[in-house]
């Protein structure tokens, strides 16, 4: 029935919640101190970080096909268009 | 030609997959206010951002990608036909939306005994910046809850499901949607917490 099944080995799984567990600290870490505006930037960015090894692993997002990447794709790009182009608006206002 | 019940591996998974990207569009419009909003009032949300707790917060975290750990862990034991094992991690992942609700119980009752909530007196008399900031809380948490409640009785369900054996080791999409579902709670907590705990 399932053409192409992947398994994802337990130790992976482990492996990935680990390193999950170890940016979160580092969130906490760069906002402790201070940073000004790279405060943001920087949790932003490590945020984006975790959640691409969710749905890379957890979510098997790596293991499917072109189908499933390429809408997740149109999604996030939907979603930055609407973000992007609401800046245009509240910045330049 | 003999009856088998109609299932659609590739088909059922694509359907949840659109449903999360709703889901991201959803959340997306709720950081995308707050985004606005603080560019409006930085001091409002910055005040706003230093009376949550996190360490709360942090807490949460560690418990929710724990619980995606579990729920990841759970498909893994199902596709490999350890129904024990499945059904094990499957409550693991349902104590940690358990204790994440516990915390939040506990995090929004100190607010609320503090007068801070939605059209409260103390919002009221406070500035538009402040009660936006709080709102935007509230709602934003308060749906992130909703979610963690239902992922968690969805992937009860799913439990019942393998033990009665219509779920198992070669017919597993049920618990593979119900773990991408919980894993989506798991990836707007991910932003929630940084946005509102950390970085103001």
């Amino acid at each position: 029935m399932n053409e192409q099944q992947h398994i994802i080995r337990y130790r992976t799984l482990i492996g990935i919640w680990l390193v999950l567990l170890a940016l979160t600290a580092l969130t906490v870490g760069i906002t402790r101190v201070d940073l000004g505006g790279y405060k943001v930037l920087g949790a932003l960015t490590i945020a984006c970080v975790k959640a691409g090894l969710v749905i890379a692993v957890f979510m098997h997002m790596k293991y499917e096909g072109r189908l499933l990447r390429w809408l997740l794709f149109l999604a996030l790009v939907t979603l930055a268009i609407f973000i992007g182009f609401t800046f245009f608006d509240v910045l330049y206002r | 030609m003999t009856h088998q019940p109609h299932s659609d591996y590739s088909g059922s998974k694509l359907g949840m997959w659109l449903f999360l990207f709703t889901e991201l569009l959803l959340f997306g419009g709720l950081f995308l206010l707050y985004a606005v909003y603080l560019k409006r009032y930085p001091q409002e949300f910055a005040d706003g951002g230093k009376q949550l707790d996190w360490i709360m917060g942090g807490a949460n975290t560690i418990i929710l990608l724990t619980s995606s750990l579990c729920a990841a862990m759970a498909v893994t034991a199902l596709q490999r036909n350890e129904l024990q094992r499945t059904v094990a991690l499957i409550g693991g992942t349902i104590l940690c939306a358990a204790g994440f609700m516990v915390i939040k119980y506990f995090e929004w009752s100190a607010k609320i005994g503090h007068g801070v909530y939605p059209g409260s007196e103390h919002l009221k008399g406070g500035t538009a910046g402040e009660s936006v900031f709080f709102s935007l809380y509230f709602i934003t948490t308060g749906i992130h809850g909703l979610h963690v409640l239902i992922g968690g009785a969805l992937l009860g369900w799913i439990a019942s499901k393998i033990r009665g054996g219509s779920v198992n080791g070669e017919n597993y999409i049920l618990l593979e949607n119900g773990a991408l579902y919980w894993h989506l709670v798991d990836l707007i907590w991910i932003f929630i917490f940084p946005l509102y705990y950390l970085v103001l």
